[in-house]
């Protein structure tokens, strides 16, 4: 008969508390699936540019929608995490930042650097 | 590459890529905030040129490169029976390549 585990479960969702390093490490492996499905949208775009100067109108007259801004501006927050967070890593390998301290302060720059873009991009495009 | 050295190659790829696709992302937001181009023919005309083509083309083989190792990776971190891994990395491997060929047609077609 199996006896149940008496060791203790805690998965309380909400009292488990990830150090940024692993939202960090997460939210890279999120945007990176994203951009893998965003690929073909991106070939797309690039072909109606480059197709007609009608195209290449409706590609330019693509942030003229609020739903395609605000999708825009998401898009260039996930892009700039994914980016900054990429060069963290790049630094990791050559041991830059490697220690528990200094490797928080990396994470906090890549959240810090993608507000950055949020907020810019908001700015320029909303 | 010896069998010790076992995805070295796909590790390497994956950063190669990634300081390419840098590079040229910085050197393509440079160009357009600084030249935006104001017509279509002007469009046209700076991707047909001889360094921006071929260093476009490079960044869609980056591109394609990277999103390979990276997606692979996940699908085998998350996806354990053998044969839906085996089907869905060779969806997506096709879906890839064949990104791959609509890109050359697309800069072949710059030219006529």
């Amino acid at each position: 008969m199996i006896q149940k585990s008496r060791r203790p479960v805690f998965l309380d969702i909400t009292r488990i508390h990830l150090p940024v390093t692993a939202v960090i490490s997460i939210t890279h492996r999120i945007t990176g699936i994203l951009f893998f499905l965003l690929i073909p949208v991106l070939i797309y775009m690039f072909d109606l540019s480059l197709s007609s100067q009608h195209g290449f109108d409706s590609v330019m007259s693509v942030t003229h929608h609020w739903v395609a801004k605000l999708t825009l501006v998401v898009v260039l927050w996930g892009f700039a995490h994914h980016f900054f967070a990429g060069i963290r890593y790049l630094l990791i390998d050559i041991d830059i930042a490697v220690g528990r301290e200094s490797s928080r302060v990396t994470a906090w720059c890549v959240v810090a650097g993608g507000i950055i873009v949020l907020f810019g991009s908001a700015v320029l495009l909303l | 590459m010896s069998r010790r050295s076992y995805g070295l190659r796909a590790w390497i790829l994956q950063r190669l890529s990634a300081v390419y696709m840098a590079v040229y992302i910085l050197y393509f937001i440079f160009h357009v905030t600084v030249q935006p181009p104001q017509s279509y023919d002007d469009w046209r005309a700076w991707i047909s040129g001889p360094v921006v083509s071929i260093t476009t083309a490079l960044f869609f083989v980056a591109v394609l490169i990277h999103a390979w190792v990276g997606i692979r990776d996940v699908v085998m971190d998350y996806i354990k029976p053998l044969a839906v891994r085996f089907s869905l990395l060779s969806l997506i491997g096709l879906m890839l390549l064949a990104c791959g060929f609509w890109v050359v047609k697309i800069l072949l077609q710059v030219y006529q």
